[in-house]
This record gives structure tokens, sequence and C-alpha cells, in this order.
């Protein structure tokens, strides 16, 4: 579904990302996991057109992101923290989003219920707190249903509670089919969750195979071990 | 386009609440109502507005442009996640603070002006000069805060830029003018004069203004080669014209730099 093809990018002096290559299938869960700083966030902002590419390509079913901007109709992006318009409440929101993507959200009622974002409905959105957001953001990312979820630490800043049902969730978007690449720094999530580990370092693929391909290698038993190892090993 | 309407929607709708807006429509609101209070006549009320305005104008837009430009960024990266094209998120925005801003001074100026003028056949004349020339500059310096806000990541760089455009504008500018009239005073510099003050939005809207009233008398010579300049329907037209102009190029330059950014 996804083709990476030589993706480079600098900022200033600082190469964040030096030729990657990669290849995602559809209906597959892809973690990207890498010690602060290895581009993975930049690597999935490229995806999602944020960041422009200074070498190479992605392409989503064939399509450049360079070159196309309806492909991101298929798109659900988290990014790592979310803040919206201050004076506008929850409901505007939903509404200017909806708007622009021209669509009906099939799973909005659903995800609001969910992560019990009815009340937040009529306040203004500069006075929830940065877990509301962060649930506010998922729900914007899963309610259109989209084929592709692109999730830039969708955990972080959530409760246990929320945790649970959003990855309860991710469990049922990937049951239905769905492709999902998720960077996130919390091992057991990922573990759950993963199909496939993607390790960079330093804006290179360093290692990219299954959980057990990954627990062989190291011989740990926890994908927090093994990585943690990966990580060890390549300082030395 | 369509898109860009709609960015522009709900930027407007933020924005109007926002309480800095509030705070600068309250600013001209006072000065008019005390300029009235204090007795001054419709077009001695216009003569002091205006130079509030001329300086008041072009920062608040290029600071608050430039402020709410970083301060949003979030909200872009949400717009641009979007099956939405750059150039509509771009544009959306532009309008949208554009927008905002023109309301906010337009309730704030016309507000004491139709409060205490309406009903005196008052000349409306020299107000929609000066409102007309306000929201000219709020749609320049708007579009220079974004050029200068899509060139570089870094605030405090776009801030310095922003700022030391404004004191150019309203301040350096004259006092470059004055250097040339002074070095040059044995030549007949009209023509010349005209043709620098074109390059200056601030001084073009200050002449719009000026000539719209008695005061204008007041220039002298260089006053009624202005006159006779502007004070036409081509000389207008060529003064607007040179605003637009200083609009669209650093907005198309901006746009054009927001294609190639990164988010």
């Amino acid at each position: 579904m996804i083709t990476v093809h030589g993706l480079r990018k600098s900022f200033g002096l600082l190469e964040v990302l030096r030729r990657i290559d990669l290849a995602v299938d559809a209906g597959r869960v892809t973690a990207i996991v890498g010690p602060n700083a290895a581009g993975k966030t930049t690597f999935m902002k490229t995806l999602v057109g944020l960041v422009v590419p200074d070498g190479g390509d992605v392409r989503v079913d064939g399509v450049s992101v360079r070159r196309s901007w309806s492909y991101r109709a298929r798109l659900g992006y988290m990014p790592q923290t979310a803040r919206f318009p201050e004076n506008l409440v929850l409901a505007e929101l939903l509404a200017m989003v909806k708007d622009l993507r021209g669509t009906t959200a099939p799973y909005e009622s659903e995800l609001l219920r969910l992560f019990e974002l009815g009340p937040a409905l009529d306040r203004p959105l500069g006075v929830l707190s940065g877990g509301t957001r962060q649930k506010i953001s998922a729900a914007l990312a899963l309610m259109f249903d989209p084929d592709l979820l692109v999730l830039d630490e969708p955990t972080v800043g959530l409760d246990p509670l929320s945790s649970r049902r959003f990855k309860d969730r991710l469990a049922l978007e990937r049951s239905r089919g769905k492709t999902i690449l998720l960077a996130s720094h919390v091992m057991s999530d990922l573990e759950e969750m993963s199909d496939r580990i993607v390790f960079l370092v330093e804006g290179r693929v360093f290692f990219d195979g299954s959980l057990e391909q990954i627990r062989a290698r190291t011989g740990e038993p926890t994908l927090e071990r093994a990585i943690a190892r990966m990580m060890e090993g390549e300082r030395r | 386009m369509k898109h860009a309407l709609k960015v522009a929607r709900y930027t407007v709708a933020d924005l109007l609440r926002s309480r800095w807006l509030l705070g600068y429509a309250g600013f001209f609101a006072a000065i008019g109502w005390a300029l009235f209070y204090f007795g001054e006549e419709p077009a001695q009320a216009i003569v002091s507005l205006l130079s509030v305005v001329l300086l008041v104008v072009p920062l608040v837009s290029a600071v608050f442009g430039m402020t709410q430009f970083y301060g949003s960024r979030e909200f872009t990266e949400l717009l641009l996640a979007q099956p939405i094209d750059r150039r509509s998120v771009f544009y959306g925005q532009y309008a949208g603070l554009a927008v905002s801003l023109a309301l906010g001074f337009l309730l704030g100026v016309a507000g004491p002006f139709l409060w205490y003028g309406s009903g005196h056949g008052e000349d409306l004349g020299p107000l929609v000069a000066l409102l007309v020339s306000g929201v000219l500059l709020t749609a320049i310096f708007t579009a220079l805060a974004l050029l200068a806000a899509t060139l570089t990541d870094n605030r405090l760089r776009a801030l310095g830029a922003v700022v030391f455009l404004w004191l150019f504008c309203t301040v350096l500018y004259d006092g470059l003018l004055l250097v040339v009239i002074v070095l040059f005073e044995a030549y007949p510099l009209e023509r010349l004069l005209v043709g620098l003050t074109l390059l200056n939005p601030v001084d073009l809207a200050r002449i719009v203004v000026l000539l719209r009233l008695d005061v204008a008398a007041l220039l002298g010579y260089t006053g009624a080669v202005f006159e006779q300049f502007f004070g036409t329907a081509a000389g207008l037209a060529l003064a607007l014209a040179a605003l637009v102009l200083w609009t669209a190029a650093p907005l198309v330059l901006a746009a054009r730099a927001y294609r190639h950014r990164d988010f």
C-alpha cells in the first residue's frame, strides 16, 4: 500500500532521514520504533505530506504524496501533540473537519461515546486538558473510517482507561483490515498490536522484521528488552 | 478555492471571539469616542485618528498575523492532513486573519462616527477613505507578516523582520524622504516625491486620506502637486493599485514558500 523509496530529509545541516526504503503492505500494523531523534516523526509526517522530502518519494497505492492531496481522504493522522483553535467549541471543530472533507463521519457518535467526549462538545477547545485534546485527536483520526492510519505516539497523555479503549479500538480497526503505522515508545503497546517492527536509528532502517525475529536476534524475551539491547548495541 | 473559503470562515469564527481582537476593536472605539467627547469635529477627529491608524494598524496586523501563524501550527497540521491542497490552507488562513483584523478595525473606527456623526449630513468621504486605507494596510501587513513567518521557523527573526518593516514604513522612510528633500532642495522634486510615495504603503494611505480633507492645503506646494496627481481619478486608481500590489506581491511570494515548508 505504501512504498517509500530513497527518502531523504535534512533540516539545515541535520540529516534526519538518510535514504529510507520501505514497503508497507495493506492490512498490517507496522510499528516504527527507535531512539529519540531517530526520525520517526519526520518519517510519518512525510507520509501525511506535512514534511516535504529533499529526495526520494513516498507513494500511497502508487500515487506520490508530493503531487497529490486527494489520497488524504483515505488517511487518518494523529499527531504527537494536538492543539485546536482556542475559541471554537468541539462541535464546531467536528463540523469543520466534516465540511472540509465533504463527507459524513460514520463513527463520529460511536467514538465520542467511547472517549466520553459528549460533555466537551459545547466547550471552547482552549480550556480542554491535554488528555482530552488527545482523545479528540484520536476521534478525528478514526471517525472517517480511513483505510490508512498514521499514529504518532497516540497513547501519550491518555489515562489508563482511555488508553485501553483506544488500543481495543485499534485492534478492531486491525481486524477490519486497516493499514496502521504506529510510532511509540511504549513497547508493551507495540508488542500487543504490531505485525512488524521497523527500527530506525539516525534516519536509517536498522532492523525490519517481525516480533519473533527481533526476539530471536537479541535473545531477549520482551520487546522492550530486545529494543533496549539493540539500542545499546548501536551505541557501542 | 472552495476549501480556502471554508478554512477562512472557520478561522474568522475562531478569531472574532479572541480577546485580542476585541481589545483591538475596543481600542479604536475608545479613541474615537474620546475625540468626540472632547468636542472635535468629525473632520478633525479623522486627522487625529489617521495618525493613530497609520501607526497601530500596520503594527498590530503584522504582529498578530505572525503570532497567529506560529501559534496555530498544530491546527495548520490538522488542516494539512485533510484532503485539501496546501494553497487552500494558506490563502484560507490569510483571508481569515485579514478579514478578522479588518472587521475589528472597521467596527472600532466606524462605531463612534456613526454614533456621533450620523444625521448631521456630514461628508462621509474622509471616513470612507480612512476605512478603506485601514483595511488595505491590514491586508498588506498581514501578508508581509505571513511572508516573514513562512520564510523562517525562527519566531524571533520573523518578529524582528516585521517590526523593522513597520518602523521603516512608518518612521524611517519619512526621515529618508526629508534627507532627500534637503539634499536636493535646489531641484524640482515634486514628481520624484510622488514616485517615492508610491513605494511606501503607509505614506500612500496617509495621502489618500489627507487629500479628502481640507488640511491638504497646509501641505504647501508639494500638497498641490499631490492634489494634482492623487486628486484625479487616475491618480487615486494608481494609488489603490499600488496598495493592492503591496498586498498581492508578498502574498504570492509567501504562498510559494509555503508550498515547500515543513510542518
